[in-house]
C-alpha cells in the first residue's frame, strides 16, 4: 500500500469522515522524496468541541508512524461539518516550496 | 545546557516565539514563510528560533511539544499550533488579538518591575 493509501485508511478507520481528501504534494518539493509532503482535508463529527490544536494532535497521533518514517510535511485542514459547509469547500492553498531540504544536514 | 533546558527557558522568556526554518525576512521553507509573515502582520515584535542552526532544538522540541513538525508557534508558554493552526487563527481574525493581548500583558508586567 502507498503511504497515501496507508494515511488514507487510517484516517478513515479512526474518524470515520464526512468528507476525506489526502493530497500527495510532494512534486511541489523538488529534492523530497515522492511520498514526504501531504496535505489531508477532513470532514468529522469527531472534531465538534475540539481546538484546533487538540485536532491537529489527533490527526498527528493517528499518523504517528507515517510521520516519524517517510512523510515531513503533513498539512491539516480539519473541519466539522458546519464549518465545511460554511467554507464552502474552499481549502486553503499550500505554500509553494522554498527549498529547505536541500540546506538541511541530515 | 541541556538542550530541554535551554527550549524551556526559550518558552519562557519570551511569550510570543516562533521555530521555524529560517528567519522571518529569509525564510527557507513555504510553510514556515506564510507563518512569518501571519506573525508580522499582528503587528507586534516577537522572537524566532532557526531551527536549521539549531539541530539540536530541532530534534528535542518535536519530542518536548508532542508535536512533529515546523514552524511551531508558542504564545504564553503554550502551543499554539503549527502552520494551518497559525493561518487559519490569522483568517478568523482571532491570531492579533491573541498576539497584541500576550504582548501588552507582558509589557505591563515588566513596566511593574522596572
Amino acid at each position: 500500500m502507498s503511504t497515501e493509501q496507508t494515511i488514507y485508511q487510517k484516517l478513515k478507520n479512526t474518524f470515520s469522515p464526512h468528507v476525506l481528501d489526502v493530497i500527495n504534494e510532494s512534486r511541489m518539493h523538488g529534492t523530497a522524496r515522492e511520498d514526504s509532503h501531504f496535505k489531508v482535508v477532513i470532514v468529522a463529527d469527531a472534531f465538534e468541541s475540539l481546538k484546533l490544536i487538540a485536532r491537529h494532535r489527533a490527526i498527528n497521533n493517528c499518523l504517528a508512524d507515517e510521520l516519524s518514517g517517510p512523510v515531513h510535511a503533513l498539512s491539516i485542514n480539519a473541519y466539522t461539518a458546519d464549518e465545511w459547509a460554511k467554507a464552502e469547500g474552499v481549502v486553503p492553498k499550500s505554500p509553494a516550496c522554498l527549498g529547505g531540504s536541500k540546506n538541511e544536514q541530515k | 545546557m541541556e538542550t530541554l533546558d535551554k527550549i524551556k527557558q526559550q518558552i519562557s522568556e519570551n511569550p510570543i516565539i516562533l521555530y521555524m526554518k529560517g528567519s522571518p525576512k529569509l525564510p527557507s521553507c513555504g510553510f514556515s514563510a506564510q507563518a512569518a509573515q501571519a506573525m508580522m502582520s499582528c503587528g507586534q515584535p516577537f522572537a524566532y528560533v532557526d531551527i536549521l542552526q539549531n539541530p539540536d532544538i530541532r530534534t528535542e522540541l518535536p519530542k518536548f511539544a508532542n508535536w512533529p513538525t515546523f514552524p511551531q508557534l508558542w504564545i504564553d508558554g503554550e502551543l499554539i499550533g503549527g502552520c494551518d493552526i497559525i493561518l487559519e487563527m490569522f483568517q478568523k481574525g482571532e491570531l492579533k488579538p491573541l498576539v497584541e493581548e500576550t504582548a501588552a500583558k507582558y509589557k505591563k508586567d515588566d513596566a511593574e518591575e522596572s
